[in-house]
């Protein structure tokens, strides 16, 4: 029997704002696979976003859901998080909303390693505004404001959620559909701040400026540059040229944020 | 059993103030002139289960305010000058998205960095419109230690009222200077909790007219399931585009403080009744303006004072009808003219305005507005 996405998805509020042949929507698929597979209650669940296409994620899905500030995702999520350290915490959002408006608020959700989940989907570009280059369109890539390629280095989404902290990071791509739950799933599972990068595509605003003739030119080529974590042990440096790594890159365990928040209470003699 | 007496600062009270009123999360960044309130939170805060984080900017604190109130708790953060043009999104955000809070924000030198330790009162432009957008604003304009506590108490009863961002605007001297203050008891001042749904979580909208213009607000891990967004919204908590939705849910926004000044806007009159001369004054300023008063009544002149504690929304009709009443209205501030101007707006040039005005970092003292009374036509 084919899976039931209606259970979540709110009644009333598709079609979804996504052009044909974006992987937003394969992503929030996974998604919904994930909280079902975890059986999440939806009351008990918040969908946090900031601005952008991926962050109208969460009006689709029937949980708690809160549409931010552009970048403040992370933020907003924190303090519900501390409020409610029970809830289901997950964020949502693009490449350009988490890591560079968002990029402090990102960064100190790491450190802080507080427990909730962030599935960014790096479709490399600010889809929504028309198409300006991000801190994670590639070097020389063509954007609406970089009309002569992009003088800009980019971020490694993942590599940055390491470096500040994050104990959960994985990757993978809107090719590899049936990775993303399971992505997401162990994602949820881990205790801390997890941190799920989705490479994604935007035919609309970054195909077309980059000589990609079509959506299935741009889903091949997350197909073809993806290697496994696990594949990629047995591949020499000349073989991994080029490549992005994907599944599960990090995994420590280190103390949970609410957690030792509860510990502060019981120093200062309060009850929870 | 006799009151719990304390010598403090205006920003401890504050804070003191805040936990009367049921503040359970605070969020905040460290900014001089107002750190002493997050020192307050963050040791009192966990005695009673409640939380504190040090966020790591201000755009940050603001979000984690908003987030913790729509997660249940009566949320507070505290802030300057600097760190209120950086709140200004989010604060926009809790309006739109009507989520209550109470923003502190003690009001320093400006623009930009300023005169960290000097007063001011130059925020009150900043509480007003500091936000893009059309909206209304509560701003409460504290002139005393005990009234720093008591007004933060009132700001939390009136964010939970009409489920909206308040501003509590001290100035710098309000702020750190220490009195004589008395804790309150509990039951003395009322204490109100914003309203929860009385509707099944299947029939709920978090803006659903048919409750009137504060509609009740549930919270998130409660039992219901909603959405909240930045977006003009419908009373379903979608966003809209559609013409007649967008009008009517900005103009319910601003409706519900407006259709309520009466409730809302506070003041004290002080030798008002055969006055000739009002000082309109507020924060520390009105402590000068109540000794010049003073004095200039020993000498037969016939001045009060109209001292606003409730600054947003402002007291126009108080203004109007002392307009009809008195020759002028002096009014010092340590600004260059923005409360000024707004007598001069709800005069509507019945009466002569005279402003005082210093933004030096030093108070303005009796004897400047003794000196103006002299000027009165």
């Amino acid at each position: 029997m084919a899976f039931d996405y209606d259970k979540y998805i709110r009644p009333g509020k598709l079609p979804h704002i996504w052009c044909p042949g974006c992987g937003h929507g394969i992503i929030m698929k996974g998604l919904i696979r994930a909280m079902d597979t975890l059986n999440l209650k939806k009351e008990e669940t918040a969908i946090v976003s900031g601005i952008g296409c991926a962050s109208r994620l969460p009006g689709y899905i029937d949980c708690c859901t809160l549409h931010t500030a552009h970048g403040r995702a992370a933020a907003f999520a924190t303090g519900v998080k501390m409020a409610r350290p029970e809830m289901n915490v997950i964020l949502v959002g693009g490449d350009g909303d988490g890591t560079a408006i968002g990029g402090n608020h990102f960064i100190h959700a790491c450190r802080r390693n507080i427990n909730m989940t962030y599935i960014i989907m790096n479709n490399n570009i600010y889809g929504m505004t028309g198409g300006q280059f991000s801190p994670c369109t590639p070097t020389g890539a063509k954007a609406s404001t970089t009309p002569y390629g992009n003088p800009d280095p980019a971020f490694d989404v993942a590599k940055l959620a390491i470096g500040a902290g994050a104990t959960f990071v994985a990757r993978g791509t809107a090719y590899h559909a049936n990775q993303i739950d399971k992505l997401i799933t162990e994602a949820i599972q881990h205790k801390g701040f997890s941190v799920v990068e989705i490479l994604d595509d935007c035919p609309t605003t970054y195909g077309r400026r980059n000589k990609f003739k079509s959506v299935i030119e741009m889903m091949n080529r997350l197909k073809d540059v993806a290697v496994p974590v696990k594949a990629a042990e047995k591949m020499s440096a000349e073989q991994l040229e080029g490549k992005i790594l994907t599944g599960v890159l990090h995994k420590v365990e280190r103390p949970e944020y609410t957690e030792e928040y509860a510990k502060v209470i019981e120093r200062a003699g309060g009850k929870k | 059993m006799s009151k719990k007496v304390a010598f403090m600062q205006g920003n401890e009270a504050a804070a003191h103030g805040a936990l009367y009123a049921g503040c359970k999360f605070f969020a905040g960044y460290p900014i001089t002139p107002s750190t002493e309130v997050a020192e307050v939170m963050s040791a009192e805060l966990p005695k009673i289960g409640g939380k504190f984080i040090q966020m790591e900017d201000e755009i940050g604190a603001m979000a984690a305010t908003i987030g913790g109130s729509l997660a249940g708790c009566k949320s507070l953060t505290a802030t300057s000058g600097p760190g209120m043009s950086l709140k200004q999104e989010n604060i926009g955000y809790a309006c739109i998205a009507e989520v209550p809070c109470v923003i502190y924000n003690v009001m320093r030198g400006g623009p930009s960095t300023g005169m960290p330790t000097g007063p001011s009162q130059s925020d009150l432009m900043s509480a007003r419109w500091g936000t893009h957008g059309d909206h209304a604003t509560i701003a409460l304009t504290p002139a005393s230690v005990q009234e720093t506590y008591d007004m933060m108490v009132r700001a939390f009863n009136l964010a939970e009222k009409y489920r909206m961002p308040v501003h509590v605007l001290p100035d710098e001297i309000v702020a750190h200077m220490r009195e004589r203050i008395e804790f309150r008891e509990q039951g003395e001042l009322e204490v109100i909790d914003r309203t929860a749904p009385s509707v099944p979580p299947a029939e709920y909208k978090p803006y659903d007219p048919q409750f009137g213009d504060v509609p009740p607000l549930a919270a998130f891990g409660s039992g219901y399931k909603f959405h909240v967004t930045g977006l003009n919204k419908a009373a379903d908590g979608f966003p809209t585009t559609k013409a007649n939705l967008v009008q009517a849910e900005e103009e319910r926004q601003i409706r519900k403080v407006m259709a309520n000044v009466d409730d809302i806007v506070d003041f004290e009159e002080y030798k008002l009744d055969d006055a000739d001369i009002c000082v309109v004054a507020f924060g520390s300023t009105s402590r000068s303006a109540r000794y010049a008063v003073n004095e200039a009544r020993e000498k037969g002149v016939k001045v009060g004072m109209f001292r606003i504690k409730t600054f947003w929304p402002f007291p126009d009709k108080q203004i109007k009808a002392l307009a009809g009443k008195v020759k002028a209205f002096i009014v010092p501030e340590m600004n260059l003219g923005m409360c000024s101007l707004e007598v001069e707006r709800c005069a509507q040039g019945k009466a002569q305005i005279l402003g005082i005005n210093r933004v030096d970092g030093e108070p303005i003292n009796p004897d400047q507005i003794l000196e103006k009374m002299k000027e009165v036509k």
